[in-house]
């Protein structure tokens, strides 16, 4: 497998590996796994490094929604702007042009249900090219980023066998 | 209480005692564990629970399901070994009842079986309760614990009914290449031995392909082989494993199955079959993940002074100890509270190594190799 690829796979796991331990895993150098690293993040190949969060454990009343957006875009607008548009605000936490019965998916993370709902009425709602808004909010997270949400399983293994 | 003989001869496993020491202990970090650290693939999960639900709870046939045995046909042959459903393949109640119908079908009474040491704990005594007697074969590390043409010749091996090989192996993590499997089938053919091939970590193997023994010239009908589902996809509590063979070992092999075990768990074999269909990705993935803390640990151990060969596959590193390797490995349990097995256990070839499973999570196998280290440095 490449090289970079087996990196971000070992960052995807764990991005604070320290790279001794990863270069020791990689069969390879700690000085060409910080090069690589330097390249990955050069590029933009990776855009930053974020921590995976329950927030029912850390803060209960931080609310995510999911919200549907409809568009009608003119001549002179292209899907592209309109999410530069909406990708500035710090609320947007992720911003996605999806294909079906709507057009961006949008996830607004906010300290309140009455927060992201003024967000989405006052800030979303007005601009021009969108038609529609459907805003769900999500109840509880069981699963993110790879990552299950749930008690975790003890090492129930014999501590010597075979 | 009268005890049979047999079983009264039989010693304790030398693991039980490093078991029972490390089990009075808290905050061990165990390195001593044969088992993979992750579940069942989720699929194969699933499929054992719908079939529960479904009340599918009777026995299968004596040879296990058809299916699943037409997918294990299919499944081997990425190994190219070419075994038809009907008669050359025995589903089992794990790898182990394989090897031991497999010895009971083919040693009488005073047979002698060649065993390559140091071996998985159980092929001696499994001789013995067949009635046979085990002739160990030492590897060498120089030679990275491959049997060769030579060993067998020392050790006698020309007069034995039959060789016991495993590869990937168990302890020491090695792997053989054609080429060096075509001495030990050069040996076998010469000297008309039945050969019991272990491959049960055939899906965990780290450098090129995994060349199983009976696809050599003249091989396949000398040959048993066996494998299973507890390794390549962490299902060991599932029990479930299968020998391949030619239609008369197979068929003496089940007509002892019928009257012992009668057939594989039924809701193992339902989660077989679907690890077969759909779990590749999930092999591969922990395939992966060892592959990565196989290079750690073993570039660990080097720098720490210690002599590791580079071990191929299954999920072991078999380093030499720093002094007597059982002492050293009560030692560091006694004061660092970490497991793993002296490789004497595996049989008096194993001395002066240690037996270091990978099995085991980053974070643990980190924290479990720093102290190693500083234990040894403060000798």
């Amino acid at each position: 497998m490449d090289a970079k690829r087996e990196l971000v796979d070992l960052l995807l796991e764990d991005a604070r590996e320290d790279t001794e331990t990863m270069a020791r895993q990689l069969g390879r150098s700690q000085d060409e796994v910080e090069e690589m690293l330097d390249e990955l993040e050069s590029n933009g190949s990776i855009a930053g490094y974020q921590a995976v969060v329950d927030w029912s454990k850390v803060d209960e009343d931080h609310v995510t929604a999911e919200v549907e957006l409809n568009l009608e875009l003119d001549r002179d607008t292209t899907y592209a702007q309109v999410a530069q548009r909406i990708a500035k605000f710090d609320e947007v936490t992720a911003l996605h042009l999806v294909s079906g019965d709507y057009d961006f998916d949008v996830t607004v993370e906010a300290e309140s249900m009455r927060a992201v709902s003024m967000f989405v009425s006052e800030q979303i709602a007005p601009i021009p090219e969108v038609t529609q808004t459907v805003t769900h909010f999500v109840m509880k997270t069981y699963k993110n980023r790879g990552i299950e949400f749930t008690e975790r399983d003890d090492d129930d293994r014999l501590s010597v066998s075979p | 209480m009268k005890l049979s003989e047999r079983a009264r001869d039989t010693p304790p496993s030398g693991i039980r005692r490093f078991f029972e020491l490390a089990e009075e202990m808290d905050d061990v970090i165990s390195l001593g564990v044969g088992e993979p650290d992750f579940s069942a693939p989720w699929k194969a999960r699933a499929s054992a629970i719908h079939s529960l639900e479904r009340g599918r709870t009777s026995y299968t046939t004596n040879r296990g399901m058809y299916d699943l045995r037409a997918a294990i046909s299919e499944h081997v042959t990425r190994y190219d070994l070419d075994y038809g459903p009907e008669e050359e393949i025995l589903v089992t109640t794990g790898a182990s009842e394989a090897v031991d119908l497999a010895l009971r079908a083919i040693v009488d009474p005073g047979d002698a079986v060649a065993i390559q040491s140091p071996a998985y704990i159980s092929y001696g005594p499994g001789v013995r309760f067949s009635g046979g007697d085990p002739l160990p074969v030492s590897t060498r590390a120089e030679n990275d614990f491959v049997l060769t043409y030579d060993d067998l010749e020392r050790a006698g091996a020309a007069d034995a009914e039959a060789l016991m090989i495993c590869y990937p192996n168990n302890p020491t993590g090695a792997t053989a290449t054609r080429d060096e499997l075509a001495e030990i089938a050069e040996f076998a053919k010469e000297h008309d031995l039945m050969v019991l091939s272990d491959e049960i970590y055939a899906g965990l193997t780290y450098r090129g392909d995994h060349t199983s023994i009976a696809t050599l010239p003249g091989m396949r009908e000398r040959t048993i082989v066996f494998n299973g589902f507890s390794k390549a996809y962490a299902m060991t509590g599932l029990r479930l494993g299968y020998a391949l063979g030619p239609a008369e070992a197979i068929d003496a092999m089940n007509r002892i199955h019928q009257y012992t075990m009668l057939s594989a768990p039924t809701t193992a074999q339902y989660a077989a079959l679907e690890a077969l269909q759909s779990c590749d990705d999930d092999v591969q993935d922990m395939r992966k993940q060892y592959d990565r803390r196989r290079r750690f640990v073993i570039s660990r151990f080097r720098d720490m002074g210690l002599d590791c060969f580079e071990a191929t596959g299954a999920f072991y590193a078999f380093p030499e100890a720093p002094y007597d390797d059982e002492q050293f490995a009560e030692d560091l349990l006694h004061e660092k509270g970490v497991a793993l097995v002296p490789g004497r256990v595996f049989g008096e070839e194993g001395h002066g190594h240690l037996r270091v499973s990978y099995a085991t999570g980053m974070s643990d196998l980190k924290e479990a190799l720093n102290r190693i280290e500083a234990f040894i440095d403060e000798r």
